[in-house]
């Protein structure tokens, strides 16, 4: 396989003619002699004419290659300048590079946001700018789960004109109630939010749209193709990011569909991978971005969602039900919610706090056990299900915030954790998030700023007012369920955030599971088909599908773990608590 | 003929061609272009369900993908190309505006051209014939590869009308393509009921693929952006001046009725009487 270096201009049409002269030179650079095995020192920089330094002044020095060890199969040496060294060592190990002038990880509301600034921003100072996001899912929006009751906050801010654009933004939230719920009654209490101004949206559509506008913007969106790999230069700068090889078969050897993934890099890497986004995670420890400013760890939940089709005479759409209480024990931080959408679907979910004590907690079967609940079942009785999905989120909010800057790039949205808890909102945040960082980087590599200033514009913003108030409310209910309504209700009611003091987080989820012998196996219900199902009738709604002959997706860093501590101590809890059931 | 490597190809196709009819390798004798129609229909692993107005099945807001039989055809004209037989592959998609990305991901896989003959018709596969027909009469190519198949409809008809319009030999099912290109002659092995059947057929052919033809190769990212400046020709059906009147029309379209669940038995005695009193079978 030969290397093939691209350069990209950032408008299109010369980018073509580049291409077209590109074809017509033949630049093919000679192929690698199958027999010699691939080590850093049989490869000398191409030479060709693309080598020295890209339009925009990137410098590109190819002796900083010179001085890598030999390749050893097992490690694997993060690249420079456009040679990473993937596991499999062979002569094809020479990947292809392609540049930009920001690389944007994940389409999501934070990934879009930031690339719709960056392009308003070319416009507005007319220098154009390359940029590029890479999505995982198949097609924009296919990996995006959540509520949703949208604040259009910073939706107005972005795109001022929505509402003549054909946004999927049409049912506005027409109520507010709140109930806690025991086994078998409802007590309506006041709500503490507020939605009026706010939509029930299905977010993954409204995700499809910015999309839309990103790309009609000249934004380059490539989906299906997930970042596997951080690529570093020689003085640790987050440079780009690698894509998965694809066509590896289940025992990792090369199927004849394989294609090696691809280097892509950008002089700001903003990474907006979602909740604990698997890259956002290894730069943050990498950099010690938590420590740098004194965050808390982050701490979870998990989501796990459902969109029912019901009957016209129970449908109405913008009425906004959350729950507390059943079937979560008053230990179990979680709640359920249940939001009217269009079409007579509802959306309607259960959030458990992954900090809960019971290692046979079972979140997928507690959200089973809910809809069996007679104010919710009323609702219910009659529809279908159509889709199912589950997806943890952050709740850590503003203590657990980390540095979001690091040398090469920033990380935004749920990656850093931008959700405001109480409210149960975190698109909007992660949006601003989004639009800042696109601004920082706009000024980073046009008028010689830093990224910094997106950690600075943060603090003067109002994500950053909105967290700071709400930031009492979710660690009061390390004390309980009801001194923790009480302190929330004095929150809401009272202090609204203005107190000198910040409540910390407890302990780190994974810390706060309790040994299995303290606790009684929960004896769940029986699926009834109708408004409970197993877990493979929920996948099958899903719409998750997966090739047969894939490597494993699950890698655990030690096998031995599972038999020798989770069996024994806590009785598989992996087995409950993953609501997909991949852990057999 | 110096035999080029396109830039996207990896090494493992060589290995491919080697077993693909190589004698004639650096032999062209009149440079073919190969057709190749591919459907967007609804992607195969969405849970599909039927519309309130039971019109037809819900496709707004639902993931749409390249028919997988077609990726297949594709793949085998791509084929077919890199083994030097061939010198053009041109992708067809008869549909709404947004078949592009569909012929997008068509070009990006290796297609040097697409052809979109923009509808919002659902057209059934007579008329989807006779449009390729007419594409047929106007690019002249040697082959014609379509998918047996689309998932959507699975109606299996439209290869077979293709070849009946165009009076050229049809080889369905194909699980195994083979070109002699001196003799132009295909030699096609057929997934049958009975087993495999093996047909020669004289190019210029249609030959519609099943599903173990080929692995199609994923686009790689380089390519997905090459595709974008290689050209699509929009064209209308007025533009080939097809007759779209359809003999056929949808009345209703429902899911299947729910599958009840078995009754257990207790004497042979009461399986006769339910079979004959209940189910009216016997």
């Amino acid at each position: 396989m030969h290397r093939f270096l691209v350069k990209l201009s950032s408008s299109s049409s010369p980018f073509s003619n580049q291409l077209r002269s590109l074809k017509n030179q033949r630049l093919i650079l000679p192929l690698l002699p199958s027999s010699k095995p691939f080590t850093s020192s049989s490869v000398s920089p191409p030479p060709s004419p693309l080598n020295a330094s890209n339009r925009f002044g990137y410098p590109y020095s190819a002796d900083l290659f010179r001085n890598l060890s030999p390749l050893n199969p097992n490690s694997r040496i993060l690249g420079v300048n456009g040679i990473t060294s993937s596991r499999c060592i062979s002569s094809e190990a020479v990947r292809e590079s392609i540049e930009y002038d920001v690389l944007i990880v994940g389409a999501g509301p934070a990934g879009l946001s930031a690339a719709i600034r960056l392009k308003q921003l070319s416009q507005e100072k007319n220098i154009d700018l390359s940029v590029c996001v890479v999505e995982k899912g198949a097609e924009v929006g296919g990996h995006i789960i959540s509520g949703n009751v949208f604040e259009p906050l910073a939706l107005d801010e972005l795109l001022p004109h929505w509402r003549q654009e054909h946004a999927p933004i049409e049912i506005p939230a027409s109520s507010d109630k709140f109930w806690f719920l025991t086994k078998d009654r409802a007590f309506s209490l006041p709500s503490p939010f507020d939605n009026k101004g706010n939509y029930v949206i299905s977010l993954s559509q409204l995700v499809r749209w910015l999309g839309g506008k990103a790309e009609e913007l000249g934004t380059e969106i490539y989906p299906g193709f997930s970042a596997s790999e951080v690529l570093f230069d020689a003085s640790d700068k987050v440079v780009g990011i690698a894509t998965k090889d694809m066509g590896i078969s289940k025992d990792g050897s090369k199927k004849e569909n394989f294609q090696p993934g691809v280097d892509i890099k950008g002089r700001v890497t903003l990474f907006a991978e979602g909740c604990r986004g698997s890259l956002s995670e290894r730069i943050i420890k990498k950099y010690k971005l938590r420590e740098e400013v004194n965050a808390q760890h982050q701490t979870y939940a998990l989501g796990i969602k459902e969109v029912w089709e019901i009957d016209e005479s129970k449908h109405n759409p913008g009425e906004v039900i959350h729950t507390l209480g059943w079937p979560l024990d008053p230990k179990t931080y979680g709640g359920s919610f249940l939001y009217h959408m269009n079409d007579r679907q509802v959306a309607l979910g259960l959030v458990v706090a992954l900090n809960y004590h019971n290692p046979f907690l079972n979140p997928y079967e507690e959200f089973q056990k809910l809809k069996h609940h007679p104010a919710i079942k009323g609702i219910l009785e009659g529809g279908t299900v159509l889709q199912y999905g589950a997806r943890t989120l952050n709740e850590g909010g503003f203590q657990s915030i980390p540095y979001p800057v690091f040398p090469g790039g920033a990380i935004i949205g749920c990656s850093a954790g931008f959700l405001n808890v109480p409210k149960i909102k975190g698109t909007h945040t992660a949006m601003k998030s989004g639009m800042l960082a696109a601004e920082a980087a706009f000024g980073a590599l046009h008028e010689g700023l830093n990224m910094n200033t997106y950690w600075d514009n943060l603090r003067d913003s109002w994500v950053w007012k909105e967290l700071y108030a709400a930031r009492n409310y979710r660690p009061a209910f390390e004390y309980g369920l009801l001194p923790g309504l009480a302190i929330s209700a004095m929150e809401h009611y009272v202090l609204k955030g203005k107190v000198p003091f910040t409540l910390k987080h407890g302990k780190a989820d994974h810390e706060a599971t309790d040994l299995a012998r303290k606790w009684t196996p929960i004896v769940y219900p029986k699926p009834d088909g109708v408004l409970s199902f197993d877990v493979p009738t929920s996948l099958y709604r899903s719409n998750t599908n997966h090739d047969h002959d894939q490597p494993s997706h699950l890698r655990l860093r030690d096998p031995k773990i599972p038999e020798k501590v989770n069996f024994p101590e806590y009785a598989a809890p992996e087995s409950r608590y993953c609501p997909a059931r991949v852990y057999e | 003929m110096p035999f080029l490597f396109d830039e996207s190809s990896s090494p493992s196709f060589r290995s491919r061609n080697q077993n693909c009819l190589l004698l004639h390798l650096f032999c062209c004798s009149r440079p073919m272009k190969i057709l190749v129609a591919v459907k967007r229909v609804v992607d195969y692993a969405v849970k599909i369900r039927v519309k309130p107005d039971k019109t037809g099945v819900e496709t707004q807001n639902v993931k749409m993908s390249m028919n997988p039989f077609c990726e297949i055809a594709l793949e085998e004209a791509l084929r077919i190309k890199e083994a030097g037989f061939a010198k053009e592959v041109i992708a067809v998609s008869i549909g709404p505006s947004q078949c592009v990305d569909t012929l997008r991901t068509g070009l990006a896989m290796g297609a040097d051209r697409g052809i979109h003959v923009e509808t919002n018709s659902i057209f059934l596969p007579l008329t989807i014939a006779k449009i390729l027909k007419s594409l047929a009469d106007v690019e002249n190519p040697g082959l014609i590869f379509l998918g047996k198949q689309a998932i959507d409809d699975d109606c299996n008809q439209t290869g077979q009308m293709v070849a009946a319009l165009l009076g050229w030999p049809q080889a369905t099912f194909a699980s195994k393509v083979v070109l002699d290109k001196d003799k132009n002659v295909a030699t096609v092995d057929r997934e049958v009921d009975g087993g495999l059947e093996t047909l020669n057929v004289d190019l210029p052919a249609v030959i519609t693929t099943d599903l173990r033809l080929n692995q199609p190769r994923y686009a790689s990212l380089p390519n997905i952006m090459k595709a974008k400046s290689k050209p699509i020709k929009k064209m209308t059906v007025q533009d080939l001046k097809v007759d779209i009147k359809s003999d056929i029309e949808i009345l209703e379209v429902t899911e299947p009725p729910k599958r009840k669940s078995g009754v257990m038995v207790s004497s042979v005695d009461e399986l006769i009487d339910k079979l004959k009193n209940e189910a009216h079978v016997v």
